[in-house]
């Protein structure tokens, strides 16, 4: 029976895993060092929170892989040997492969900023960082003040984490205007409008120079590239992420920022794939990133990589890109692209709901009005729609008459969509 | 890689503590609660109407005050911070405490009234009951009972957790109306109106208007038929108004709405739940062994309430000469209305069926109509060797009250809110039936969105796994779900929608989801 092993038990190898039993009965061996059963790391903030135990981000039962015939190990692999079509644990200790799927995620980045390996500095990724933070920041007693770095998805989310503790925090943001290199100025504008109203000491075009140690090692203060010194207790790196590949330094295979992967998600040994956040595109697909590190990225590559490993060869080709995330209270969906700043040709429409949470923003192109993608905040709308609206290039002008068809906020809600359109006729007639 | 040897226990101490408006609502609420337990041990007091408003506004009161104090500086949205880390919501020392005392409340209520000071043979109430004689004369002019202390304290229950609930949700239209209606239904349908009622037709049997049977198992009893006839139009109405409710209204409104329009919208077990049990609703378990105990009990209940009505009607049917229908042809009605019913669904829905579902639903028939049969050919009292009555009060003693009060109210820290609902209740059992089989009703997930974080299992009080569902693309068709909207309202990343649509794809189980590559998903849709 041909043996595949996938290192790494994230969304992206058990996706791959189930996939492949159901098309085969192949055997499967999924190999993590950080827990022994799958658990959502999108949630890890809730655990922190107290909204769930850890348990509870464990999507399935444990009976789940026994019953599925799907092998666990907890364990770290130290080597591989793609010659011997083997990998090596921190032991020593050996274990063969027909196919081997590498799904190792990611590690937060490090800029190597002096003092960044201090005791409490850290990132927000792992199970251990949780645990760790737990220690560092268990409430506003032992850590007084945090710093975070990096205003991304998951520094607002450490903002909101530690604010439930009642720590006061610190957030260096390098532009102006939360996740600007992302989002449209009135986006970004109300989203960093919203994080002071959370009482968050938010710092607009500010970022980390230097962490500077107490006499145990441990983060005394930062100093801020303008120069100001802020006392803490925690400094939170979350300036991105970036593929875990340390282990593949040796091996043969091939890795630039992540492991070079074809459109296949094989890596230049046939038998060796990668998907996830670790993976990166030799060929990005449109207009996508060529290492996209969000979950249901990870998701699709593992259903794709179960086709190609069952004999089923499938290139990944992923449809429109969509995301979502929650900022404090303001609940973020996007489907299509929307860029920071409207491409060439483009431009942007954007409703702004007045009450300091809603928005929309859409990207059309200026001489077609082909709609090519809608930033929503705090109003859910349904993916099949938009998907459907995008395999059929429709016009802004369809899309945003047509917005009700769309909704998906829970009944009685009120609808913001007669005040969007006449907002839109508006422009049009002016 | 030296982190991962770390053995770290999660040691954190957040901030759990009560603020002091919390604390100040605590105390007023726990004083007007004194009162109450001063009045049992016969304490009497010189005014009693003057005491009784002071506890009764003090528990309502404090609670509202507690309420306003945790999420007045707080924003509109999700309130769940520290939920798991708070003694009484995690099943900790406060947790367990709080139920031994809501059981022990509730055995000495429905067993010992005695010691809560009924007065029994004409004598006149004492101690806690006799506390609330005022407010009972001023409804209706007589004596209160334990029924009345406790549907008194039921409402107030209801009014003030259900305006925190209101202060939480305050950002979920669908919460608030949900809960206003709640809120009405037990304020008017269960207490005034009945209350009143039976103050106007001395003699007419308490009849909560919202209560449908099964859950209002008695409906059929002699006794309550016999003292609604004997009450005129008025009692035939009522009567009527109860099968139609059954048979009727609820057939229509479980088609269009689903379960959610009673478990949810109306019904007082469901309104306490919500209310008062919202604290406890993630305490419910998601397992799948629970979910196939669930299964069982349920319908198990379910069959034992048809068994048990069906006997005891049959008991005093008699001849046909009193009320219009023989016990023959009452008993033979049954059996082809079961027959029937069964049959249909076997027709048309065979393949939503799991096996053991349709092995449960044959073997269920089979047991009734052999008692059925046996009661038929016998000609007697006797529904197999038991008296018709003793089914009927083991019935009563067994679910009536173990089942639905002692374990499913006094278990709610321990067990969620919903355990009568969701194990218990034959009513639930019913519409879930048809929720599941014919009804539009369904939680949509939104394509590809989900992220598996788990709030939404988490928070469903009925311990449906919703996850499961949302990270397959699933929509969520579950007989249990009593549509609170919760996990729709807890979901960070707006994947669940509750809403009513066409019979067609309401259940459609996903391969690979949305935002996959177009031909990927076509493949495997063959
Ligand atoms: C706090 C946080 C919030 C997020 N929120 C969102 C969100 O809302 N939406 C979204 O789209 N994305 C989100 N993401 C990103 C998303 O979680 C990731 O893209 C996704 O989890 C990646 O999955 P993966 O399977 O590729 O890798 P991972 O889930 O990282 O799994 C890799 C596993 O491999 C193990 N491993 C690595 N190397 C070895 C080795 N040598 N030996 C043994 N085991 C090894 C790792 O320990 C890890 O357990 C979030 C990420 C974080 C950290
Ligand atoms: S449906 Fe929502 S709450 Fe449930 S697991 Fe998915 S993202 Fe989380
Ligand atoms: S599935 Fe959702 S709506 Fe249904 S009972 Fe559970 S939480 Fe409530």
């Amino acid at each position: 029976m041909e043996h595949i092993i996938i290192i790494g038990n994230g969304i992206a190898g058990v996706t791959a895993a189930r996939h492949i039993r159901k098309n085969s009965n192949k055997r499967i061996t999924i190999i993590s060092a950080e827990t022994d059963y799958f658990f959502s790391r999108t949630a890890l903030m809730y655990v922190y929170m107290g909204h769930m135990k850890f348990e509870h981000t464990q999507p399935y039962e444990n009976w789940f892989w026994k019953e599925n015939r799907i092998e666990l190990m907890n364990a770290y692999v130290n080597k591989i040997l793609p010659d011997e079509n083997k990998i090596e644990f921190e032991d020593g200790s050996h274990l063969t492969y027909d196919k081997l799927i590498l799904a190792t995620g990611s590690i937060p980045n490090k800029f190597g900023w002096p003092g960044q390996d201090l005791k409490g500095v850290q990132g927000l990724v792992s199970k251990q960082d949780l645990l760790q933070l737990e220690q560092t920041a268990p409430n506003n007693k032992v850590c007084k003040r945090a710093v975070i770095i990096g205003g991304g998805l998951i520094g607002v989310e450490l903002a909101e984490m530690l604010h439930t503790r009642e720590i006061p925090v610190t957030f260096l943001v390098r532009e102006k205007g939360f996740w600007r290199g992302v989002l449209p100025m009135p986006n970004a504008t109300m989203i960093s409008n919203h994080i002071k109203e959370h009482h968050i000491d938010l710092r607009e075009e500010e970022e980390l120079k230097e962490v500077l140690s107490d006499d145990n090692g441990h983060v005394r203060a930062v100093i801020t590239k303008k120069g100001e010194e802020i006392p803490c207790n925690l400094v939170g790196l979350c300036a991105g992420v970036r593929p875990q590949i340390e282990f593949l330094k040796e091996s043969g295979i091939e890795y630039n920022r992540g492991i070079m992967v074809n459109r296949n998600l094989q890596t230049n040994f046939s038998n060796i794939y990668a998907i996830g956040d670790c993976a990166e595109q030799r060929e990005p697909v449109g207009e996508r990133k060529a290492v996209e590190a969000v979950w249901y990225t990870g998701r699709m590559m593992g259903e794709v990589v179960a086709q190609n490993i069952c004999g089923n060869p499938v290139k990944w080709n992923p449809g429109h890109w969509f995301n979502s995330a929650k900022f404090f209270e303001i609940e973020y969906q996007t489907y299509g692209w929307v860029w920071n700043n409207p491409k060439e040709g483009n431009d942007h429409f954007t409703w702004n709901g007045n009450d300091g949470r809603s928005m929309i923003t859409i990207e059309y192109e200026i001489a077609s009005r082909k709609f090519i993608g809608i930033n929503t905040f705090n109003i859910r709308m349904r993916h099949e729609v938009f998907d459907k609206w995008l395999n059929e290039e429709q016009t802004i002008d369809h899309v945003v008459y047509n917005l009700r068809d769309a909704c998906f906020n829970p009944e009685f809600f009120k609808e913001p969509y007669h005040d969007i359109k006449s907002q839109f006729s508006n422009l049009l007639t002016n | 890689m030296s982190t991962y040897q770390r053995n770290m226990a999660l040691t954190g101490e957040p901030p759990k503590a009560l603020n002091t408006g919390q604390k100040v609502g605590s105390a007023i609420g726990l004083f007007g609660l004194g009162i109450l337990g001063l009045s049992i041990f016969n304490i009497t007091f010189p005014n009693k109407a003057l005491w009784l408003t002071i506890s009764l506004s003090m528990i309502a009161g404090g609670i509202i005050w507690f309420a306003r104090s945790q999420y007045k500086n707080t924003q509109p949205g999700i309130k769940n911070n520290g939920v798991w880390f708070k003694s009484i919501s995690s099943r900790g020392l406060l947790g367990w405490l709080s139920a031994v005392g809501l059981c022990g409340f509730y055995i000495v209520l429905y067993f010992y009234p005695q010691y809560l000071g009924q007065g029994s043979d004409g004598a006149a109430n004492t101690g806690l009951i006799g506390l609330f004689d005022p407010l009972s004369y001023l409804l209706k002019g007589q004596p209160a009972s334990q029924w009345f202390v406790y549907g008194v304290l039921y409402t107030i229950a209801i009014i003030s957790f259900g305006i925190k609930f209101l202060m939480k949700y305050r950002h979920n239209r669908y919460e608030r109306l949900r809960t206003y209606s709640v809120m009405f239904f037990q304020t008017a349908f269960a207490f005034l109106i009945p209350e009143i009622m039976a103050g106007l037709n001395g003699d007419l049997p308490y009849y909560d208007l919202k209560n449908v049977w099964p859950l209002n198992y008695y409906l059929f009893d002699q006794w309550n038929v016999n003292g609604l006839l004997a009450n005129g139009s008025v009692g035939l109405t009522l009567l009527l108004w109860g099968i139609v409710s059954i048979f009727v209204i609820t057939p229509i409104l479980t088609y269009k709405y689903g379960k959610r329009w009673y478990c949810s919208w109306v019904c007082g077990c469901g309104g306490l739940a919500e209310t008062a049990g919202d604290a406890f609703r993630q305490l419910s378990d998601k397992s799948r062994k629970a979910w196939k105990v669930e299964r069982w009990l349920v319908h198990t209940v379910l069959v034992f309430a048809v068994i048990s009505t069906t006997g005891v009607i049959h008991s005093y049917l008699g001849d046909g000469s009193k009320y219009w229908l023989s016990a023959t042809t009452f008993l033979i009605g049954v059996a082809v209305f079961l027959t029937l019913l069964l049959a249909f669904i076997w027709i048309f829905k065979r393949e939503e069926l799991k096996k053991d579902a349709k092995f449960g639903a044959v073997g269920f028939l089979v047991i009734i109509l052999s008692f059925i049969a046996m009661h038929f050919f016998s000609q007697t009292d006797a529904l197999f060797f038991f008296k018709s009555h003793e089914v009927r009060s083991t019935y009563g003693f067994l679910i009536g009250s173990i089942f639905s009060g002692v374990v499913g109210t006094g278990f709610y820290p321990i067990m969620g809110s919903r355990v009568w609902c969701r194990f218990g209740c034959p009513m639930a059992a019913i519409l879930g039936l048809q929720q599941r089989l014919f009804s539009k009703f369904r939680i949509t997930t939104n394509g590809g969105q989900c992220i598996s974080c788990g709030n939404c299992s988490t928070y469903c009080e009925m311990g449906i796994d919703v996850r499961a569902y949302a990270q397959k693309g699933e929509n969520i068709v579950r007989a249990s779900c009593v549509g609170c909207g919760v996990c729709s309202a807890v979901c960070p990343r707006g994947v669940l929608k509750l809403e009513n649509g066409p019979l067609e794809g309401r259940i459609n189980p996903q391969d690979v989801l949305l935002g996959q590559d177009v031909d990927l998903m076509d493949l495997l849709k063959k």
